[in-house]
C-alpha cells in the first residue's frame, strides 16, 4: 500500500509498467483488494468419504500486502492457495482477483504464480531454463528473458549454478531456483507454500529480509505459508491463523500475538500460559480476574467476547517474573532451560498447574533459581487477556 | 596410493568380476541362440542353392548379386533388382507408418494410464498386455472376421444405416495398417508408460502455472521426459513391423508382398535357402541403419529443449 499519497504516481506507473510485463489481462481499474476468497469450502472424495479440507473460509487480501497464513501441517494452507493458482476448484464460493471472479480462468491465464511446497521443478531443463520459462511461454524476447534469468539468479545467489540441472543442486537451491521462477514473471500476486522451510538458519534469514525488501519494492502481493511462527510475525503485515480448514483469526502480528482469538490461537502463536480464574464486573473491554491463588489481576478481554462464569486467562512467559518472596501465584521451581539470550523456568504452581517464565539473561548467567525452590510468580499490570473458549 | 583408494580399487575389481558372473547364463543365451543362428545365417548367404532347397556347400557370391541386381533372361543384361527393391520400400513404409500410427495412437493411451491412481493403473495395464495372451495368428483371422464384406463392422455399419453399401476393407492396405497398428500397440504403449510414470506430475501444474497452455506444457515438458519412451518403443515398433509378415498376408492378402514374406517365400517355395539368408541379412542391416541414425538423432536432441 502507499504509505503517502506523493508516491501515487510512482506506484501507478510501475503498476503500468508490471502489467505490461505480465502480459496477462488485468482489469483497468485495479481494486484496493488483490484477492478476496468467499465463503469457500473444498470437500476432497464423494459422499461416506468426504473430507472436508477447507470449511467455508472468508478472507480478504489486500494489494501489495504480505499475508501469511499460519496453521499446523493437514489444516488446509495449500489447499488453499491451489485454489487460488486455479489447480483445483472451490466446491463452493467464490474467489475473486482485483474484483473480478476468476473460476473461468485456467491458471495459465491467471497473474498468479506458485512457489510450490514441493518445488516442482522441471528436471530436465537447467537452472536457468527453468527460471526462464515463464517468460519465454509469455513470448518475451530472448534478450529480455536472459537479462531477467540473471537478474533473478543474482538475486538468490546462484550465478555460479546457471547450467546445472536441476537434479544436480541441494534441497535449499532447489527451493531458491523454485522462488527464482515464479518471481521472474513479476507476477500480481505470488502464492509461496513454505518457500524457505530447507534453508539454514542463516541463508532464512537473508533470504526473508529480501523477500520482504523485493515485497516492498516490487509491490507484488505475496500469500505465503509457513509454518514457523517467528517468520510469519517477522515478516507478515498481516497472519490468518488456520487451523482443521477454518480461518480462526486475521489480524497484525501484534493482535494475533497479544490478543489471540481464542485458545488454539494463543497456544499456536508462541509461548502461553493458560490460568483457570474467575471474572468481575466487566467495564470497557476490561476487567477484574481472581485466580486460584485469590490473587486479583486487571485483564483484557477478547474482542467481542461476552464471558459468562470462569473463564481462562492467558499470560505470556514475558509477560511474568519469577521473585523469591510473595508474588500473584506461588510454587515450586520444576525446571530450569538456558536459551542463550534468555532462561525458561517452569514453574510447578500449587493447584498443580505448570507456568513457564521467560527471564533475560544478564551477564552473570544465573537466574538466580535451583530447582527445588519455592519461588512466587508476578504477573506484569495489563499482562494477562481473558480468552474466549 | 593409499591404503583407502586401494580398498576402493579392489572392491571395485571384485564388483566387476562379480557382475560378470552374474551375466554369464544370459550371454551364453544369447550367444548360443542368437550370434549363433546369425552366423549360419551369414554362412549360408554365401553359398549356392541346392535343387530340393538346403545348400550345396560350395561358395557362391550369386545370391547377394540377386538381393539388388538381376539379369535379363534374354539378352543378359544387368538391371536393379526393382521387384526385390520395391518390396524393401514398401516394408520400411509400413514399418514406418506402423510406428507412427502405434506412436499416435499409443500416446494418449499411456498418458491416460499414467494420470489414474495407482489401482486403476494396474487394471488398464493388466487390459493392455491381455491380446499377448492369444496366439498373433489367431487374432489376425479374428480381425479379418471383424473387417471382412459380410463381417461384423460391415453389418454393424450397414444395420445403423449409415451406409448402404458394405465397404471393402479386407485385403486393403487400411487392413493391413489397421492389423499392424493393433498387434503393435502393446509395445509403443508399455515403455511410453515406463516413462510417463516416473513423471512427477506436479510438474505439469507449474508448467500451467507458469503460463505455459496446454499444448505448451506438452511441448516443452510431457514430450521431453517420454523421450527415452517414445525412443524404446519406436524401436520394439519398427524392428518387428519391418519384418512383419503374418499380418500382411492375413489381412493384405498377400497381394503387396513384404520383406517377411520375400524371406519366406525362398525358404519355401522358392527353394533358395542363400537368397533368403542375404535378404535377412540386408533386412536386418537395414534395421541396423536406422536405428542408428534413429538414435543417434534423437538423443542429440536431447532431453533438453533447443
Ligand atoms: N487431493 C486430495 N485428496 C484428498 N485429501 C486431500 C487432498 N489434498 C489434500 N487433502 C487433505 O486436505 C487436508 C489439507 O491439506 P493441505 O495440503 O492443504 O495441508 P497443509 O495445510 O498445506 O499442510 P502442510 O503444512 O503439511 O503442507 C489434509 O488433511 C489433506 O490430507
Ligand atoms: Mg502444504
Amino acid at each position: 500500500m502507499p504509505s503517502a499519497a506523493g508516491c501515487d504516481d510512482n506506484q501507478r506507473s510501475r503498476q503500468k509498467e508490471r502489467d505490461v510485463f505480465s502480459g496477462v489481462i488485468v482489469p483497468e481499474k485495479p481494486d484496493r483488494n488483490a484477492i478476496e476468497v468467499r465463503g469457500v469450502s473444498k470437500r476432497f472424495g464423494i459422499g461416506e468419504n468426504a473430507f472436508k479440507a477447507l470449511d467455508n473460509v472468508s478472507v480478504t487480501i489486500r494489494e501489495n500486502e504480505f499475508f501469511t497464513l499460519l496453521g499446523p501441517s493437514g489444516c488446509g494452507k495449500t489447499t488453499l492457495l491451489r485454489l487460488i493458482a486455479g489447480f483445483d476448484f472451490p466446491t463452493e464460493g467464490q474467489i475473486m482477483l482485483h474484483g473480478q471472479d476468476i473460476a473461468p480462468l485456467p491458471p495459465f491465464k491467471r497473474p498468479v504464480n506458485t512457489v510450490f511446497q514441493s518445488y516442482a521443478l522441471f528436471p530436465h531443463m537447467t537452472v536457468g531454463q527453468n527460471i526462464g520459462f515463464g517468460l519465454e511461454m509469455l513470448g518475451k524476447p530472448k534478450a529480455e528473458v536472459k537479462a531477467r534469468v540473471d537478474q533473478m539468479l543474482r538475486l538468490v545467489r546462484m550465478e555460479a549454478l546457471k547450467d546445472r540441472r536441476t537434479s544436480q543442486i541441494s534441497g535449499g537451491q532447489q527451493q531458491r531456483v523454485a522462488l527464482a521462477r515464479a518471481l521472474a514473471p513479476s507476477p500480481k500476486v505470488l502464492l509461496l507454500d513454505e518457500p524457505l522451510s530447507a534453508l539454514d538458519y542463516k541463508l532464512r534469514k537473508e533470504m526473508q529480509s529480501e523477500l520482504k525488501r523485493l515485497q516492498t519494492e516490487t509491490g507484488i502481493t505475496f500469500i505465503f505459508v509457513t509454518h514457523d511462527q517467528e517468520e510469519a510475525l517477522t515478516m507478515s503485515d498481516r497472519i490468518a491463523v488456520m487451523s482443521a480448514g477454518k480461518i480462526l483469526q486475521v489480524g497484525a502480528p501484534w493482535e494475533i500475538y497479544d490478543r489471540p482469538a481464542d485458545r488454539f490461537v494463543a497456544d499456536f502463536i508462541g509461548e502461553t500460559n493458560f490460568l483457570p480464574g474467575t471474572l468481575g464486573a466487566i467495564e470497557n473491554g476490561r476487567t477484574t480476574v481472581t485466580l486460584s491463588s485469590g490473587a486479583m489481576l486487571p485483564a483484557t478481554l477478547a474482542e467481542g467476547y461476552v464471558p459468562n462464569g470462569p473463564a481462562t486467562i492467558v499470560v505470556r512467559p514475558e509477560h511474568a517474573r519469577a521473585i523469591r518472596e510473595g508474588g500473584d501465584l506461588r510454587g515450586q521451581v520444576e525446571n530450569i532451560v538456558y536459551f542463550g539470550t534468555d532462561t525458561h523456568i517452569h514453574v510447578r504452581l500449587d493447584d498443580r498447574n505448570l507456568f513457564t517464565v521467560r527471564q533475560q539473561n544478564s551477564r552473570s548467567r544465573d537466574c538466580g533459581f535451583v530447582v527445588g525452590d519455592a519461588v512466587g510468580v508476578a504477573i506484569a499490570p495489563d499482562g494477562a487477556q481473558v480468552l474466549k473458549d | 596410493m593409499s591404503a583407502a583408494s586401494e580398498a576402493e580399487t579392489r572392491f571395485e575389481r571384485e564388483d566387476t568380476r562379480r557382475r560378470w558372473l552374474l551375466s554369464t547364463p544370459a550371454l551364453l543365451i544369447i550367444l548360443v541362440a542368437a550370434v549363433g543362428p546369425l552366423l549360419v545365417v551369414l554362412l549360408y548367404s554365401f553359398l549356392a542353392p541346392g535343387s530340393y532347397g538346403d545348400v550345396r556347400w560350395q561358395f557362391s557370391s550369386d545370391a547377394w548379386f540377386n538381393v539388388f541386381l538381376e539379369r535379363d533372361i534374354f539378352d543378359d543384361t544387368l538391371a536393379p533388382a526393382w521387384a526385390h527393391l520395391s518390396i524393401f520400400w514398401r516394408s520400411m513404409k509400413l514399418a514406418f507408418i506402423t510406428t507412427l500410427l502405434t506412436l499416435v495412437f499409443g500416446f494418449p493411451t499411456a498418458y491416460f494410464i499414467a494420470t489414474r491412481d495407482e489401482r486403476t493403473r494396474e487394471i488398464w495395464l493388466f487390459l493392455i498386455t491381455i491380446p499377448f495372451w492369444t496366439n498373433l495368428l489367431i487374432r489376425t483371422f479374428a480381425l479379418q472376421e471383424v473387417i471382412r464384406q459380410e463381417g461384423l463392422l460391415n453389418t454393424l455399419l450397414l444395420k445403423l444405416g449409415l451406409i448402404s453399401q458394405p465397404i471393402p476393407m479386407l485385403f486393403t492396405d487400411f487392413a493391413i495398417g489397421l492389423g499392424m497398428t493393433y498387434v503393435y500397440l502393446p509395445l509403443m504403449v508399455l515403455p511410453l508408460y515406463a516413462s510417463m510414470e516416473r513423471i512427477d506430475f506436479r510438474i505439469v501444474e507449474a508448467g500451467y502455472d507458469l503460463y505455459a497452455s496446454r499444448f505448451g506444457v506438452l511441448r516443452r515438458i510431457i514430450v521431453p521426459l517420454v523421450k527415452p519412451g517414445i525412443i524404446a518403443g519406436s524401436i520394439l515398433v519398427f524392428i518387428p513391423s519391418l519384418g512383419a509378415y503374418v499380418t500382411p498376408r492375413v489381412l493384405g492378402g498377400g497381394k503387396s508382398m513384404m520383406l517377411g514374406n520375400l524371406i519366406e517365400l525362398q525358404f519355401g517355395q522358392g527353394r533358395n535357402w542363400p537368397l533368403g539368408a542375404a535378404l535377412s541379412i540386408a533386412l536386418m542391416a537395414i534395421v541396423m541403419i536406422a536405428l542408428l541414425f534413429y538414435v543417434r538423432n534423437a538423443s542429440r536432441g536431447g532431453p533438453t529443449h533447443g
